[in-house]
């Protein structure tokens, strides 16, 4: 168990010295380097015309689809992830697991064609 | 088998990892920055970086230390209207992600920071943080250009952490585990047929080329760099960033190109072997010699990449999309589905 949580230090080390690195050279930076900021220079880049309405807009639903198919998906991978590592080793159940994973599977995998039909994964 | 790097004092022993994982990011991020460029020059029947050299050594080896010192000189201009804070941490969050993965990748026997149980699993939900400091950055900038290339970028990140997360999770079917020394262990011990001992790489062939090019597609590497098409959007999120966080970007691209060679060749390509169902001697040999295969196998999936980036033009964006969803995603599983019934039917 100190083997554990003494690996998981090295881990958040690293996470702390990441943060300083990006810290001290950002500091080393603001040390060195001019400061000469004046109105244009200040504005946004718009391919040199002056900006029209603000940046923060609205954008396409298609983004927001995307995004539920993802969640969808990405949870179906966590459930196989631990499913995945004890297959190999399950014995007499292997081919009940296998049957429960590929009933899983089935179902979600259902959407993509449903989804394609609908139009939904083409960029349109 | 422990860590070579670990000393009777806790205290000593994380310093000494932290600080060795560190150096090792900054160089090799500079070594396949320096590679990117040299190999694009030669492909395009040119000499690429030639003057800036350390001491004796020219042919541009100093080119990126010399890119870094300059960067390290720019003003850095945040613009009126950006969210100042955002902005500013937005390079960070994109470049500590990839310093993370490091800690689980093993280079050679013992040659590794952790052994961590999850360590697959820990490597492909880190790669997947770089994102929120590129939509970060898209949002914060207040500009047209940089909201359109962020919210790309996280669409292509949705489309094509599916099919990277579906090829581990196939390795990890196969090696029954998730620690990354484990697979690689696993994996020299893995004979087809009796007589042909193999890598993964072989009798997941699919899997390996869905995890490479996923692995191009997450970070922004051509042909997947919709999320930057400077002949569209300028640079995507980048458009308003000048000097060192510029150049934090531009880094966590190029360590973000080793860190996911390295975490390929351990998942399929046999890891610190020289060659399947290799024997290394015990002790200090074997560290070594594991270390520099490990290295060499990074440096050529690393050079494949660049090739890749040489050799074909961008996609659209909506060919982007249609291919993960249509073709990757149900192909990657596919493959589990197959991997797992040939585990149960084959003993």
């Amino acid at each position: 168990m100190t083997e554990y949580y003494e690996s998981y230090t090295t881990v958040f080390a690293l996470l702390a010295a990441g943060i300083l690195l990006v810290a001290v050279a950002f500091t080393a930076s603001r040390l060195v380097r001019p400061d000469r900021s004046y109105g244009g220079k200040l504005s946004t880049y718009e391919c040199g015309i002056d900006p029209v309405g603000q940046g923060w807009s609205q954008t396409h639903i298609r983004y927001y689809l995307f995004a539920f198919l993802f969640v969808i998906f990405d949870v179906e991978t966590l459930f196989i992830f631990p499913w995945a590592v004890v297959l190999g080793e399950a014995g007499e159940l292997q081919p009940f697991m296998l049957g429960v994973m590929l009933v899983f599977l089935f179902f979600v995998t259902l959407t993509l064609p449903y989804e394609y039909k609908k139009g939904v994964l083409k960029w349109a | 088998m422990e860590s070579i790097l670990t000393f009777d004092s806790l205290l000593f022993t994380v310093v000494v990892k932290v600080l060795v994982i560190v150096a090792f990011f900054l160089v090799a991020a500079l070594v396949v920055g320096y590679l990117e460029h040299k190999v694009m020059g030669h492909m395009q029947d040119r000499t690429g970086p030639m003057e800036a050299g350390l001491g004796p050594v020219k042919h541009g080896v100093g080119q990126l230390v010399a890119d870094g010192a300059k960067f390290i000189q720019k003003e850095d201009i945040i613009p009126r209207s950006a969210d100042r804070w955002v902005f500013a941490i937005a390079p960070g969050v994109a470049l500590v992600p990839t310093l993370m993965i490091l800690v689980v990748i093993p280079f050679g026997p013992g040659v590794w920071a952790e052994n961590l149980d999850l360590g697959l699993f820990f490597a492909l939900a880190a790669s997947g943080v770089t994102v929120i400091g590129v939509l970060m950055a898209g949002w914060a900038s207040a500009n047209k250009f940089s909201l359109m290339g962020a919210i790309r970028d996280a669409a292509q990140l949705i489309a094509y952490e599916l099919p990277l997360v579906l090829a581990g999770a196939a390795v990890a079917l196969q090696a029954g585990t998730l620690s990354l020394v484990e697979i690689v262990e696993r994996q020299n011990e893995l004979v087809l047929f009796d007589t042909i001992p193999v890598w993964y790489g072989v009798p997941q062939v699919i899997g390996f080329g869905l995890f490479f090019v996923a692995a191009m597609a997450e970070l922004n590497r051509p042909p997947f760099d919709m999320p930057i098409a400077d002949s569209e959007i300028i640079a995507g999120h980048m458009t308003e960033y000048t000097g060192l966080r510029y150049a934090f970007f531009m880094l966590s691209e190029y360590a973000g190109m080793v860190v996911l060679s390295a975490l390929a060749v351990v998942l399929f390509l046999g890891g610190w072997y020289p060659w399947p169902g290799a024997d290394l001697p015990d002790g200090a040999w074997g560290a070594v010699i594991g270390t520099v295969t490990t290295i060499a196998k990074t440096v050529i999936l690393a050079m494949v990449m660049t090739w890749a980036r040489a050799t074909f033009p961008r996609l659209r964006e909506d060919q982007l999309q249609r291919m993960a969803w249509t073709i990757l995603i149900p192909l990657a599983l596919a493959q589990i589905v197959v991997i797992a019934i040939v585990i149960v039917v084959l003993p």
